[in-house]
């Protein structure tokens, strides 16, 4: 059995603003085991990326209110010097982002950019550092690494600038890494590929793997676990079959149910999206937060905010609606749509 | 040419009619140049190169292919904002393709566009009511003081709340600025709206609503669209027929139920198996191709098919050597290739669908 690699607590994270506070993660708990795949999946604003950036401890406490525990390996990253952050950083989770473009640094080589990262947190020579660059270029499939490792950014296309970022990530070998929609901006072809990558490099590295999303197909096929997030909530979580073949809580029916599917092949139907928009982080709607949006809201919902209930085994989701009902919905309604 | 054979391997009750569009051999080339004073020529960049395609009243017809296959250009050359080098644009029945003033003033009226960012596409200094009002003032079609009335009713049609005529862009959600976007495609009543990536920035819930609400308007109002994106299962959800792009050329056409069930083109067959499929066991079951490499420059494309160095089928030389031609195979389905994919050779896992 695997141990906890990462282990949040409670972890709420607050932005003090003008008009008021915004509450972008609250109270999120959860556990990634070694090796394991995580999918983090929701809408724009649902808290997704800042829980992992505050993970990475790039959210500080001069910015925002955080609370909560964030274990890693039983040490508490949320109380933990800067320097001695610094040396968690990069070597031990490290973390790739959306936009390859703007992520990479146009005035230096790319080469030089991996090598960097590795003399901050190696002493070795230069020469060295960028034997590693080229090697781990090689790693993730960059053709003619020594020469591509000279070039600039802007001489890679969007798919090479995802692969060589992923190579800086992977540089320092570190046990967590978090991939922060990192084919979002790329071609579906491209993205195939660096999904089928970052599958290879996992078990090349044995590294645990978190794939930040808001696309339910790509974390389909890659992740062990899936947690749903919804206004600053976990609101259902699970191992990947629960969430597609059994999911309990009607906004993750809602984001099953709104994507057109290449494999419907019959008469083109109508998509059923989530009626309205996401909620304001600031005012929060009362009880439980996706009830303005619920097609099967009842009093209860308004009033009470629902708890994340596990209802067998890893599969928990945070819905006032009787788990009998639930099944009955989804089978009925949802599955025999899809 | 390839015209006749779309038109004769499709029996449907409408070929009579003329077509809203028809393309014939497109070519668009963009020069590169060298030198400041005296700008010499040193090649181009092959973004059309030979499309010819019709698209027929009311329908829907998607464009796909990946980043730089041309497909946004193409769509630009249509709307007249780009013109063609070579080929010739029939709109209507009317030659467009040298129009110009007065003339092209009207055809504009014609044919509007949604674009892929909404938060780039909307003056942020405009109100919506202005922005939405703006092709009114310009083309003259409703009395100054009758405006307001009709952007507000455009504005309920779009479902957007009227009483937020004086509000900014700014203050609008993604999904709520590409109603306004659509709301102002509208305004002038045209026949076609060319759609370019609409729903792409957008997230998956306010994905369907905006598909949705384009299904309701061509219902509504008659509309052609021509639709392009980068996301096959988006594009074959909206459209009746499908055509896919790679280096500035078509690769198939079909329709979108067809293309998936049975694509014959290689690259088609990647393309689909690149798509992620939100249901684990299918997509276990999925075969993946995963292309190598990424697609070649256009300044200079691959001899022969454009898809040779990236095909797992392909055979030499007669792959780099002649350039496939569309040929037609059955119900409508046209594909360039010379050694297409046998029937049914890419998804198997159907089962579940």
């Amino acid at each position: 059995m695997a141990e906890a690699l990462l282990e949040v607590k409670d972890l709420s994270v607050h932005f003090p603003t003008d008009d008021g506070l915004v509450k972008a993660v609250d109270g999120v708990s959860f556990t990634l085991l070694e090796g394991e795949t995580l999918g983090v999946v929701g809408e724009s604003g649902s808290g997704k990326s800042v829980s992992f950036l505050t993970v990475m401890g790039l959210i500080r406490r001069k910015q925002a209110q955080i609370e909560g525990e964030i274990l890693f390996r039983g040490q508490d990253l949320l109380t933990l010097p800067p320097d001695e952050m610094r040396n968690v950083r990069g070597a031990k989770i490290s973390m790739i982002f959306q936009d390859p473009m703007t992520s990479l640094h146009p005035y230096y080589k790319v080469g030089d950019q991996i090598a960097e990262a590795v003399r901050t947190h190696q002493k070795v020579s230069k020469a060295e550092a960028r034997d590693q660059a080229v090697e781990m270029l090689r790693r993730v499939g960059i053709p003619r690494p020594d020469e591509r490792a000279d070039q600039f950014p802007h001489e890679f296309s969007g798919g090479m600038r995802q692969r060589a970022m992923i190579a800086m990530a992977l540089s320092l070998n570190p046990d967590l890494l978090i991939a922060d929609e990192p084919t979002t901006a790329l071609d579906v072809t491209v993205q195939a590929q660096i999904l089928d990558l970052l599958d290879r490099l996992k078990q090349e590295f044995n590294a645990a793997v978190v794939i930040i999303t808001h696309d339910l197909g790509v974390v389909a096929e890659h992740c062990d676990h899936i947690q749903v997030m919804y206004a600053g909530k976990i609101v259902e979580a699970g191992d990947r079959r629960d969430i597609y073949y059994n999911a309990q809580m009607p906004y993750t029916w809602g984001l099953l149910s709104s994507i057109p599917r290449l494999d419907e092949t019959g008469e083109r139907e109508r998509l059923n999206p989530i009626r309205g928009l996401p909620p304001s982080l600031i005012f929060v709607p009362e009880g439980c937060a996706f009830h303005p949006r619920c097609p099967y809201v009842f009093d209860r919902c308004r009033e009470e905010v629902p708890e994340l209930l596990p209802s067998d085994g890893h599969h928990a989701s945070r819905c006032h609606l009787p788990l009998a009902d639930k099944e009955r919905i989804f089978r009925e309604e949802i599955m025999a749509k899809a | 040419m390839s015209i006749q054979v779309t038109e004769r391997a499709e029996p449907e009750p409408t070929t009579s009619e003329t077509p809203l569009i028809r393309l014939r051999s497109i070519r668009k080339l963009f020069p590169i140049t060298r030198g400041i004073l005296l700008q010499k020529r040193i090649g181009n960049v092959h973004a059309v190169d030979g499309v010819d395609l019709e698209v027929k009243k009311g329908e829907t017809f998607g464009l796909v292919g990946e980043t730089g296959c041309g497909k946004s250009t193409l769509a630009r050359v249509v709307m007249r904002l780009y013109d063609a080098t070579e080929g010739s644009i029939e709109f209507d029945g009317e030659d467009i393709t040298r129009s110009k003033g007065g003339r092209l003033r009207e055809l504009r009226r014609e044919m509007q566009m949604i674009f892929q960012d909404p938060y780039a596409s909307l003056n942020p200094r405009k109100t919506v009511g202005a922005i939405i009002g703006a092709p009114f003032r310009l083309h003259r079609t409703v009395p100054r003081g009758k405006v307001k009335g009709e952007v507000q009713q455009l504005m309920e049609l779009v479902g957007l709340n009227p009483e937020h005529y004086n509000r900014f862009p700014h203050e609008f959600s993604g999904g709520q600025r590409q109603r306004i976007g659509v709301a102002r495609a509208l305004a002038l009543r045209p026949k076609l709206i060319v759609c370019d990536e609409p729903v792409s920035a957008l997230d998956v819930s306010i994905q369907a609503q905006v598909l949705n609400l384009l299904e309701d308007l061509q219902e509504e109002f008659n509309l052609t669209y021509l639709f392009i994106a980068h996301d096959l299962s988006v594009v074959k959800h909206v459209s009746d027929r499908v055509a896919v792009m790679y280096l500035g050329k078509i690769v198939e056409m079909a329709s979108g139920n067809t293309l998936y069930r049975n694509p014959k083109h290689p690259y088609t067959g990647a393309l689909l198996s690149a798509v992620p499929i939100p249901d684990p066991d299918l997509a276990a079951a999925k075969k993946r191709i995963i292309l190598e490499g990424d697609v070649p420059s256009p300044i200079d494309p691959p001899s022969g098919c454009r898809f040779h160095p990236r095909c797992p089928n392909a055979q030499f030389p007669k792959c780099s050597e002649e350039d496939p031609e569309l040929t037609p195979h059955h119900r409508g389905q046209v594909a360039a290739c010379h050694f297409p994919l046998e029937d049914r050779a890419i998804i198997e896992a159907d089962a579940g669908g």
